[in-house]
C-alpha cells in the first residue's frame, strides 16, 4: 500500500511539470507558426500595397478630329495606308486646340508629353477597328504619360517645391486644368493584362511574360510527366533490387539537389550550341526546366506508388491479372493523386525559376507576344527582374504587380494540387 | 515503350525546330546592360511603327555580347551587339577568325557616371583625386614611392573642406561595366595626379594598374549589387552615404537624389556632352554587315536608330537619359551607317 501510494504521489508531483512541458512545447510550436505566417503576411501585404497603383491607369479624354484630308486616308483606305497615317499629329492638334496659349517650344514639348507615346498607336488601332470614325470628331480616352499618371495617383507630391519635383509648375498647371474639366479619369488597367513588355511604364503589360511562362511550362509538362512517371513505375514495380538500381536512385536524389544554373549551362551547350535550337525560345527553356523538375516528380511519384498497399497488388495478381495489368489497372490509378500533386509542385518550382533561363537567352526585351514555343519569349520571374532594373519610376509598381501575378499563379497551382489530393485520395 | 515513344517524339520535335531556326524573321540584339535601356526604346518604336517584328534584345553585358556576336556568320547568331566601350583588339580578332569580317561601328552617344546622395543631405564638390583618395585600397604618402593602407575614415580626412561625415559609398560589384568605367575614368583620373604614379605607368604597367584600380575592401565601399534602383532607395535611408550609378537613373530620380560635382562639373546633359563633366563614356553598337539584307528589317532598323528623331539632340533617346553626339559627329555617324562602312582596327 505504502509503495503504491508513493508511486501515485510521485506521478502527481511530476504531473504538473509534464503538463507544463507540453504547454511550453505547444506554445513554442504556435509561436513558430505565427512568426512564419507573420513574415508571409508582411511580404504579401507589402507587395500588394506597392502593386495596387499598377492596376489603376490614368486616362486623358481628348476631342480628336479625325480629318480625312490631314490624315490623307478615308474609309476605303487599305490597312497599310491607315497604318502609315500620322495619328500623332491628330492628337497634338487636339492638345493645341485645347491650350491655344501654349506657344513656346519647351512648353509645347510639355504639352505633348501629357499623353503616352503609345496614344498614337492606340488611336491607330481604334481607327483600324472602326473606320467610320474617319471624318468625324470624337471624344476619346488616351493613356496618360507615366509622369502624369504618378502625379494623379499621388506618387509625385504636388506640394513639394518646384525644383525638387519631376513635374514642373507649367505642366502641373496643364494637368490641373484638365482635371477641372473632368478630362482626367482613373480606370482599371486592363492593358496591363493584354499588352506585351514596353519601355514606357504606362503601356507595359504582363501578357507576353504570362504566355511565355505558359508555353515553357507546357513544354516542361509534356517532357517531364511521361518520362518521370514511367521511370518511377519501372523503378518501383519492375526493376530488380540490386546495386545498379541503388546507384540510379542515389543519382536521382543527387540530381534533385544540383544548382539550377548548371542545367542552364547544359541547355546552352547541348540544345543551343549542338542542336542549334533558337535562343530565347520557350522550347529550350521548357526542356531545361524539365531536366530540373524530373527528379522532383520521380521522387514524388515513387513515394506515391510505394504508398499503395501491397494487398491491392496481391489481390489483382491473385485474380489472374498480369504484372502489367496490376500496375496500370490498379496501382497507377491509386497512386495518381500523389503523382499529380508531385507534378504540380514540380511545375510550380519551374514557374519560379530564373537562373537556368539566364544562360539560354530568355533574359530579353520582347514586345511581341509569343505565338508558339519557338518564338522568342520571356517568363514571369524574368519580367520581374527586368522591370526592377529599369530606371523609370513607374516600373516600381509594375514590378510589384508582376510579383503579385506570379504569386497568384503559384497559389492557384498549389490549390489545384490540394484539391486533387483531397478529391481522389483514398484511405486504406 | 512509353519512354521510347517519348524519345522519338522529342527527337522529332528537335529536328523540326532546328529547321525552324533557319528562317529568323526578327532582329536579334545582345550586349551591354547600359545600352539596353536605349536600344529597347528604339526597338519598341520600330516594331510599333513598321510591319517588321520587334527586335529581341538580350542584356548580356558588353563582353558576353561580343562573344555571342563574334561566334559566326550563321543566321542564328546575333545581328547586333551593344557595347559600353569600344570593341577590343582581341575581340575584333576573334570576330575575324570566326568569319565575321565586316563590322559596322555605330557611336550612339555618351553616358555619364554620377556620384550622388540624398537630395536633402550635404553638398559634395569632389575632384577625381578626392575619389581616388577616399576609395583606393592603398594611397600614396608624402614620401615618393611609398604607399599605405587607406587611412581615411571621413571625407574631411580626404580634404579639409569636404563634409565631416563617414566615407560610405554604395557602388556596383566588379562584374559591372559601370564599375569598370568608374574605376578607369574617376579613380585612375585622380590617381594620375600623383606624378610618381604617373611615371610608374611607363616602367611598370601592372603596378600602376593595381595602385589606381584597386578599390578598398574595409567597408567604406559597399557593393550594392547591379540594381541601381536599390542604390537610390538605400541613399534615401542613409543620408550620409554616396552612391555610384548611371546618369539616366539620376535623371529619372532628380527629386530624390542629387549628383556631386566632379572637378567643378555638375552631371548635366550639357556638361557631359561637352566633356566638362569628366566621368563619362561613349556607347556603341556593332552591326554584322553580312546580316543586312538577310534578316528582314535590318537596314530600316539602322535607319531608325541613327535618325534625328531618335539619336539627335532633341531625339526621344535623350528623354531616356542618353547624352547626344554633337552635330558634326552625328552627321559623320549617320553617313557611315548609310554606307555601311566596315570597321578596321
Amino acid at each position: 500500500m505504502i509503495n503504491h501510494n508513493s508511486i501515485t504521489q510521485k506521478v502527481e508531483r511530476s504531473l504538473k511539470k509534464r503538463y507544463l512541458k507540453e504547454k511550453l512545447f505547444k506554445a513554442m510550436g504556435f509561436a513558430s507558426v505565427s512568426v512564419a505566417f507573420l513574415f508571409l503576411l508582411i511580404l504579401v501585404s507589402d507587395i500588394t500595397i506597392k502593386a495596387l497603383p499598377a492596376f489603376v491607369q490614368t486616362q486623358i479624354t481628348l476631342e480628336i478630329e479625325l480629318n480625312t484630308e490631314k490624315l490623307g486616308i478615308n474609309q476605303n483606305s487599305t490597312t497599310v495606308e491607315i497604318k502609315q497615317a500620322d495619328f500623332r499629329a491628330s492628337i497634338r492638334d487636339a492638345l493645341r486646340k485645347q491650350f491655344p496659349d501654349v506657344k513656346k517650344r519647351t512648353q509645347k514639348k510639355d504639352l505633348y508629353s501629357l499623353v503616352s507615346i503609345g496614344a498614337e498607336y492606340q488611336l491607330r488601332d481604334l481607327v483600324l477597328e472602326n473606320r467610320a470614325y474617319l471624318g468625324t470628331t470624337k471624344k476619346l480616352s488616351f493613356i496618360a504619360d507615366d509622369d502624369v499618371d504618378a502625379l494623379v495617383k499621388g506618387v509625385i507630391d504636388r506640394k513639394v517645391e518646384e525644383s525638387a519635383r519631376r513635374i514642373k509648375n507649367f505642366k502641373l498647371g496643364l494637368i490641373e486644368d484638365l482635371e477641372k474639366n473632368g478630362q482626367i479619369e482613373k480606370t482599371f488597367n486592363w492593358s496591363f493584362f493584354s499588352n506585351g513588355d514596353s519601355r514606357e511604364p504606362e503601356i507595359a503589360g504582363i501578357k507576353g511574360a504570362v504566355m511565355g511562362s505558359l508555353y515553357t511550362l507546357l513544354v516542361t509538362l509534356l517532357m517531364t510527366f511521361p518520362v518521370a512517371v514511367a521511370a518511377a513505375i519501372y523503378l518501383e514495380e519492375f526493376a530488380p533490387k540490386n546495386r545498379m538500381v541503388d546507384f540510379i536512385e542515389i543519382n536521382i536524389n543527387n540530381l534533385a539537389a544540383v544548382p539550377s544554373i548548371v542545367f542552364g549551362l547544359l541547355g546552352l551547350a547541348v540544345f543551343i550550341n549542338f542542336f542549334e535550337l533558337p535562343r530565347s525560345a520557350p522550347i529550350v527553356g521548357g526542356i531545361v526546366l524539365s531536366l530540373m523538375t524530373l527528379p522532383t516528380i520521380i521522387i514524388a511519384s515513387r513515394s506515391a506508388i510505394k504508398a499503395v498497399p501491397p494487398s491491392l497488388r496481391e489481390a489483382a495478381l491473385g485474380l489472374g491479372a498480369s504484372k502489367m495489368q496490376t500496375v496500370f489497372h490498379h496501382v497507377f490509378p491509386a497512386a495518381l493523386p500523389g503523382i499529380l500533386t508531385g507534378t504540380i509542385i514540380g511545375m510550380a518550382q519551374a514557374l519560379g525559376e530564373t537562373a537556368p533561363l539566364l544562360m539560354i537567352g530568355m533574359v530579353a526585351f520582347i514586345v511581341d507576344i509569343p505565338q508558339s514555343v519557338a518564338d522568342p519569349a520571356t517568363v514571369l520571374p524574368i519580367q520581374v527582374y527586368l522591370w526592377a532594373d529599369s530606371p523609370e519610376r513607374g516600373f516600381l509598381e509594375k514590378t510589384s504587380a508582376a510579383i503579385l501575378v506570379l504569386i497568384c499563379f503559384l497559389i492557384a497551382m498549389n490549390a489545384i494540387a490540394i484539391y486533387l489530393r483531397k478529391k481522389f485520395e483514398k484511405k486504406w | 515503350m512509353k519512354k521510347f515513344k517519348t524519345l522519338i517524339t522529342v527527337v522529332a520535335i528537335l529536328t523540326s525546330l532546328s529547321s525552324m531556326a533557319e528562317g529568323r524573321d526578327y532582329i536579334s540584339i545582345v550586349g551591354s546592360s547600359t545600352v539596353y535601356p536605349f536600344a529597347t526604346v528604339v526597338a519598341e518604336r520600330f516594331g510599333k511603327s513598321t510591319d517588321f517584328k520587334t527586335p529581341k534584345i538580350e542584356s548580356t553585358g558588353t563582353g558576353g555580347g561580343m562573344k555571342l556576336f563574334c561566334k559566326g556568320i550563321d543566321v542564328n547568331t546575333a545581328d547586333i551587339t551593344n557595347a559600353s566601350r569600344r570593341i577590343k583588339q582581341s575581340e575584333f580578332e576573334m570576330c575575324q577568325k570566326n568569319g565575321v569580317k565586316d563590322i559596322v561601328e555605330v557611336l550612339i552617344g555618351y553616358d555619364g557616371i554620377v556620384v550622388a546622395n540624398d537630395i536633402k543631405s550635404h553638398k559634395f564638390a569632389l575632384t577625381r583625386k578626392d575619389l581616388f583618395l577616399a576609395l583606393a585600397k592603398e594611397i600614396p604618402t608624402a614620401v615618393v614611392g611609398e604607399l599605405v593602407a587607406n587611412p581615411n575614415k571621413k571625407w574631411s580626412d580626404v580634404r579639409k573642406d569636404l563634409p565631416d561625415v563617414k566615407i560610405e559609398v554604395l557602388g556596383p560589384p566588379p562584374t559591372s561595366g559601370t564599375r569598370d568605367a568608374f574605376v578607369e575614368l574617376a579613380m585612375e583620373g585622380g590617381c594620375k595626379k600623383f606624378d610618381w604614379i604617373k611615371e610608374t605607368k611607363k616602367s611598370n604597367k601592372a603596378k600602376y594598374k593595381s595602385i589606381c584600380h584597386t578599390i578598398r575592401e574595409d567597408g567604406a565601399y559597399i557593393e550594392a549589387g547591379e540594381n541601381d534602383n536599390l542604390i537610390i532607395q538605400k541613399l534615401k535611408k542613409n543620408p550620409d552615404a554616396l552612391g555610384i550609378f548611371g546618369f539616366s537613373f539620376l535623371d529619372q530620380n532628380s527629386d530624390l537624389v542629387k549628383g556631386a560635382s566632379i572637378d567643378g562639373g555638375f552631371p548635366e546633359f550639357e556638361t557631359i556632352a561637352d566633356g566638362s563633366y569628366p566621368v563619362s563614356r561613349p556607347l556603341f553598337f556593332y552591326v554584322k554587315k553580312a546580316h543586312v539584307g538577310k534578316i528582314p528589317g535590318m537596314a530600316e532598323f539602322l535607319h531608325e536608330f541613327t535618325s534625328k528623331k531618335a539619336m539627335g539632340e532633341e531625339g526621344y533617346l535623350t528623354d531616356k537619359g542618353l547624352i547626344p553626339l554633337d552635330e558634326g559627329k552625328f552627321n559623320a555617324i549617320q553617313g557611315a551607317v548609310k554606307d555601311l562602312k566596315s570597321l578596321s582596327l
